[in-house]
């Protein structure tokens, strides 16, 4: 075990499949002999060249677009997306091209592109570099979503993201590339649409992934000293969501919290409750409850940006609330 | 480089094979016994030929909605087409994508595409794909006039052209944009004038005239072949009928397709034909075979066992 951030991670995840997979390349903004904004993609340029880690123009539609033909045509492409934000300039590309190429071909090709991009706010990057779109792309059918929350999680699922032979949205966070944390040494890929619980407890159990993951971690020790002990579910992959693990969990604890940076209208926490309702209605003891981001674009004063999102202290006072 | 005279009766069958094909869906369209969209290629037999005839199998094909006539040339079994048309387990995608997404890999048809302009990078990555492999595969992507205002288009010149892609982009260039005169809403109705801009060869060839349309575009297969880069031709040509079923068509007059019908591919490629010393006879020969191919792919269609309901759930994902 070596304890590195989350950005080393997944340039390790890239590096290992880059030297394993002659397929595999990278296309993005800056991810070359800059290495990337966020260093996700330091020192790749020099040792596997500008062929392979492809530095293009600000042309989200066109790079993606080349991807998803690069892949069909028996490559591994892995593009970068500086900002969630900018998914939407390539929407056409993502979402009528990507996910739905293999089925209106009757399956008779596949789409074999990972679109990594970071979202959220927190930084007061303001309303146009710090939305959280995994509700919109886990809407669409023929898209996999990713969202891990620790250097672990997003080393092995990037892994198996450019390894998994479908497109796939894998959504990191830009206040989580320099939190630190253990990751195993060697090969280390994990199963895409597994939960993991993050902290056991027999009271309540929170939902979360991405940032909102370490929220919930700090939120269910504060719990714990008033007496509830919460349990900690890392959602990790939102499309296929691991219901079975959550309903597990919510039959021992009779509680349920859904926490997402993402606006709660039509959201991945309505999404989970109503399967919820609809799988395991009998397991709640009292209403489920969500908590996302206030329906306002995200602006940029601290104060104004911490109202809007998500805090550990909201989710402390609506756990205390379901008691 | 010209396809060689022994090929053209053959080129003609094919054109006869495309016009004929569209002819039967109007017709089926017109009982009801089709379902959604169909835009007719009726007009524009040449560019489709003389574009992916230069091609070879393995090599690459993205087109539009408009591309029946695409896809069978580059290879795609007409029965499989015609099934896929009707909506039969036997389509070329079973049934789950229709007139505006003919697809089938083995013949390197990567699919026709129902946005516009959204095909454009597919052929380029194909082609990158082909570049980072070291084959001599190259990409081919067929769009209207139309294309040329969306963004992607241009993004995609863009990429081509500097990283030398081995791709061919071919316009066809049929004067109206889906039901509005292009030159109402373009610019710069010379679109290759355009596709200069971003420095790769650019030119503007008669489409309805097969021998000069098969030589633009074997001469831009080779200049990619050769590692040389992307080729821009805009094949002028004209749609003569609407843009889809029930078009009223009130932005041209009956003459002007009238006098359209005298000049359009197929007239003019008999006309050659007989310049060359083929009977009538054996043009008529030729649209026998024609004839006998869409039929045979119609009862094909038709003894065709419809799709599973299930079937719908799957292949989303490999």
């Amino acid at each position: 075990m070596a304890i590195i951030t989350y950005a080393q991670a997944l340039n390790q995840a890239l590096r290992e499949e880059l030297r394993t997979d002659p397929r595999v390349f990278l296309m993005g903004e800056d991810i070359g002999l800059h290495g990337g904004i966020f260093r996700v993609t330091a020192d790749l340029f020099a040792e596997f060249g500008a062929e392979r880690i492809r530095d293009t123009p600000i042309s989200e539609s066109g790079f993606i677009g080349l991807g998803i033909g690069a892949a069909i045509a028996g490559m591994r492409p892995v593009v970068e997306l500086l900002f969630m934000d900018f998914a939407l300039v390539a929407a056409d590309q993502i979402v009528n091209q990507a996910a739905k190429l293999r089925y209106m071909a009757g399956g008779t090709l596949s789409v074999p592109i990972v679109i990594r991009a970071q979202q959220g706010g927190g930084r007061g990057n303001g309303a146009q570099h710090s939305q959280s779109f995994e509700s919109w792309m886990a809407q669409i059918p023929g898209l996999i979503v990713i969202a891990p929350s620790t250097p672990a999680d997003a080393k092995g699922l990037l892994k198996a993201a450019i390894r998994a032979g479908n497109p796939v949205v894998f959504i990191e966070h830009k206040l989580l590339y320099n939190t630190k944390g253990e990751v195993p040494d060697g090969e280390h890929v994990l199963p895409i649409g597994r939960a993991d619980i993050k902290r056991s407890g027999r009271d309540v159990t929170i939902v979360a992934y991405s940032r909102m993951l370490l929220l919930a971690m700090e939120a269910a020790m504060q719990l714990a000293d008033k007496g509830i002990e919460a349990e900690v579910i890392d959602l990790r992959t939102i499309e296929p969501l691991d219901m079975d693990t959550v309903i597990a969990s919510v039959k021992g604890t009779g509680r349920l919290l859904v926490v997402h940076e993402a606006h709660s209208n039509c959201g991945v926490g309505a999404e989970i409750i109503a399967r919820m309702y609809e799988q395991a209605p009998d397991a709640l003891v009292v209403p489920a409850r969500r908590l996302g981001a206030k329906h306002v674009p995200i602006p940029v004063a601290e104060v104004l940006e911490n109202f809007v999102l998500p805090q550990v202290d909201d989710i402390v006072n609506t756990v205390a609330s379901m008691f | 480089m010209a396809i060689t005279i022994e090929r053209l009766p053959d080129a003609y069958r094919q054109m006869q094979v495309i016009r004929k094909f569209e002819e039967a869906i109007r017709s089926l369209f017109q009982q009801g016994r089709i379902r959604g969209s169909f835009h007719p290629c009726v007009g524009q037999e040449a560019t489709a030929v003389g574009a992916c005839w230069p091609l070879r199998k393995d090599d690459y094909l993205t087109c539009t909605y408009r591309g029946h006539g695409h896809a069978l040339a580059k290879g795609l079994s007409v029965r499989a087409a015609m099934a896929e048309m009707l909506g039969k387990a036997t389509g070329c995608s079973k049934g789950k994508g229709g007139s505006m997404h003919f697809t089938d890999p083995t013949v390197g048809l990567l699919g026709a595409n129902a946005i516009v302009g959204a095909g454009l990078p597919h052929a380029a990555g194909a082609a990158l794909a082909s570049q980072m492999q070291k084959t001599d595969r190259v990409a081919l992507t067929v769009f209207g006039e139309g294309a040329v205002n969306q963004g992607v288009f241009h993004e995609t010149l863009n990429l081509a052209a500097t990283w030398k892609l081995p791709v061919i982009f071919v316009c066809e260039n049929n004067l109206f944009s889906e039901m509005t005169p292009s030159h109402e809403t373009t610019s710069e109705v010379e679109t290759y004038r355009r596709a200069s801009s971003y420095k790769m060869p650019a030119s503007r060839v008669d489409g309805n005239d097969l021998e000069i349309m098969y030589s633009a575009v074997e001469t831009a297969v080779l200049r990619a072949r050769t590692g040389a880069g992307p080729t821009y031709i805009e094949a002028m040509t004209y749609r003569l009928w609407g843009h889809m079923m029930g078009d009223p068509e009130v932005y041209r007059t009956k003459e002007d397709v009238s006098r359209a019908r005298e000049v359009e591919p197929l007239v003019r490629l008999g006309k050659r034909l007989r310049e060359i010393g083929r009977s009538d006879a054996d043009i008529n020969m030729l649209e026998a075979e024609a004839e006998a191919i869409i039929a045979d792919a119609i009862e094909f269609a038709e003894a065709s066992p419809i799709p599973d309901a299930a079937e719908a759930l799957t292949e989303v994902f490999s």
